[in-house]
């Protein structure tokens, strides 16, 4: 593992999940470039038989243990540091998830080690690694460099398509011994599953989405006009849930739900990477935001620039006398 | 019950970022500073708690500009004690942040013993780590992120939180006390407070001030900025111009052609 590229492959409630591939895709094209191995790294109790679908890497450490049958991310962390500890790795890469969310920072800390967090990209330049950062709601890009290794990574996700990291083959696979202490500090109960909403949003082909730039509950109901002009469902970002105005079953993005629709319109949604995770893959995405440098016009196919508010009800005084004139042809 | 809540100011998005003429900053005089967003939740968790269980809230900030505002609007929301760190060097890491923290919450008297550290989850400028997971593992204390609930247990050595996960599910978690949580959400809104309130916490409330400690290995900063600059939108979106009913009739000409309505 020395010198080698390290991706730690994301499990959760028995599957790898599919940042994991996206994380291993950048990996491969990292180590290609600087000439080294890529290493998968699993951790888990009885899951070894998840190696097999990391069949990019050129090999696997996994770490069985009871203890990491669950992602906890202080038992993780210590369990990563002690399989780092002497193997020296350039890197570790983390997807920045909401299940691994912490474990990057600990390893880190606990290697004072480098932490780059918001990765979006790595390069290599001159023989070093560059780390391309999104930061400040994905209004700045910086060029980061780690001054030591291992350097940790967080990767957002979405950093490269899932299919290119996606492999089945038996890759030699290492088992790694560890010991964790069961201290008993944190315990999972339970899992909480959704509460079935009043619609699926995975399923709705036409989307309204609502941003902060909404203003105020009052005015979801203009989106809900649209949503009805257009045949779709409303929807909303992170901060949009928080205040209350739309239940969580209608939240998109990194802890709401992912949605491919056939159209996608986002109203004051700036386009922070949490909720571009959620709406990327939609097949025509058309953004209203009054800052002509949103984030969200850099994966919207259409855009205007001016006030959600405004454009709001010009749109659906637009689409509903299309249909009326279409029905009196 | 002990509650304290970190807290750090974040540029306002909102507002137009200018780089730096280093090229690796922002301009700090073109910025409008305001309170993480994250963890103005995690302070409006800590006034739920005590408002269910008793006990009393301290806030402890960085020192950065408006900061006296956030300390003074938490001191009228609630919080029984403001303080702030002062006198660090411009420009200090997040892990920095972290290790000054925990410093200042060993070392300064009434801050221990605490039964919860709560902050927010993640800062959009956290570049170099998060500051629940930092602290819990400088305090030796344990850690739960992206938390969206907590109720404490009757026995008072134990919370159960909410932890959220993709795909709408969550997951609750025992937790042994004292703890750090790193809040993504309260269960509430953070709440609203007049200006009226907090001019009167400005007259009658006294910022306590920390200096910053010295860290034992210099706590340099690990991670190196090459070069910042605005993510300036790659012209992946077609700009439909004109006034909100021209540019809302051009695009519903464009979705009636493609028979999405």
């Amino acid at each position: 593992m020395t010198g080698s590229i390290c991706v730690l492959a994301e499990q959760w409630r028995g599957q790898i999940s599919e940042v994991t591939y996206e994380t291993l895709a950048l990996g491969r094209e990292v180590a290609d470039q600087t000439g080294v191995p890529l290493t998968a790294i699993l951790l888990g109790s009885n899951s070894r038989e998840l190696a097999r679908s990391l069949g990019i890497a050129d090999s696997v450490v996994y770490v069985d243990h009871a203890l990491l049958a669950e992602v906890v991310p202080q038992t993780c962390a210590e369990a990563l540091v002690q399989v780092l500890t002497g193997a020296r790795p350039r890197a570790l890469l983390v997807p920045l998830t909401n299940i691994s969310l912490g474990i990057g920072t600990l390893v880190g800390a606990r290697m004072g080690a480098p932490t780059i967090n918001f990765c979006k990209d790595i390069r290599t330049a001159e023989g070093k690694l560059e780390a391309l950062c999104v930061l400040y709601g994905g209004k700045i890009e910086a060029t980061v460099e780690a001054t030591g290794q291992p350097a940790i990574l967080g990767v957002w996700p979405g950093a490269r398509p899932a299919d290119k990291g996606r492999m089945e083959r038996d890759v030699p696979v290492t088992d790694a011994v560890v010991v964790l202490e069961d201290t008993q500090s944190i315990r999972l109960c339970r899992y909480i599953e959704p509460e079935a909403g009043d619609v699926d949003l995975t399923k709705e082909e036409v989307l309204v989405a609502v941003g902060r730039g909404i203003q105020d509950r009052a005015n979801v109901s203009l989106a809900e006009d649209l949503a009805k002009a257009l045949g779709g469902t409303v929807c909303g970002s992170r901060p949009v849930i928080d205040q209350g105005w739309l239940p969580l079953s209608r939240q998109v993005g990194k802890s709401g739900l992912t949605v491919k629709p056939k159209l996608y319109v986002a109203l004051g949604i700036s386009g922070a990477p949490e909720h571009i995770e959620g709406m990327k893959d939609a097949a025509l995405i058309v953004a209203v935001n009054s800052d002509p440098r949103a984030p969200i016009f850099n994966v919207a196919h259409y855009g205007i620039v001016g006030d959600a508010l405004e454009t709001l009800p010009a749109l659906t005084a637009a689409i509903e006398a299309r249909r009326a004139a279409g029905q009196h042809a | 019950m002990h509650i304290l809540v970190l807290m750090k100011m974040a540029p306002d998005v909102v507002e137009d970022l200018e780089i730096a003429s280093d090229g690796k900053a922002l301009d700090p005089d073109y910025l409008r500073m305001i309170l993480s967003e994250s963890d103005d939740h995690a302070l409006e968790q800590a006034l739920l708690l005590k408002e269910r269980h008793g006990g009393k809230v301290t806030a402890l900030a960085m020192d950065a500009p408006e900061v006296d505002d956030a300390l003074f609007t938490a001191a009228a929301k609630g919080a029984d004690r403001v303080m702030k760190i002062v006198d660090m060097d411009a420009g200090f890491t997040t892990r920095q942040a972290a290790r000054f923290f925990s410093q200042v919450i060993a070392d300064e008297p009434g801050l221990q013993p605490v039964d919860l550290i709560l902050t927010g989850v993640q800062a959009i400028d956290d570049l170099d780590g998060l500051i629940a997971p930092l602290v819990a593992d400088e305090l030796r204390m344990p850690y739960l992120g992206i938390v969206t609930g907590v109720h404490m247990d009757a026995s008072g050595k134990t919370a159960h939180a909410i932890k959220e996960f993709p795909a709408g599910i969550r997951g609750e978690f025992e937790i042994k006390l004292p703890a750090v949580l790193g809040i993504q959400a309260a269960e509430k809104p953070p709440r609203y407070v007049p200006v009226a309130k907090v001019r009167t916490a400005m007259k009658s409330v006294k910022i306590e001030r920390a200096q910053t400690p010295t860290l034992a290995d210099g706590g340099w900063p690990l991670v190196d900025v090459v070069e910042m600059r605005r993510n300036e939108p790659a012209g992946h979106a077609e700009i439909l111009e004109g006034t909100p009913e021209a540019a809302s009739g051009r695009l519903c000409g464009i979705l009636a052609e493609r028979g999405l309505f």
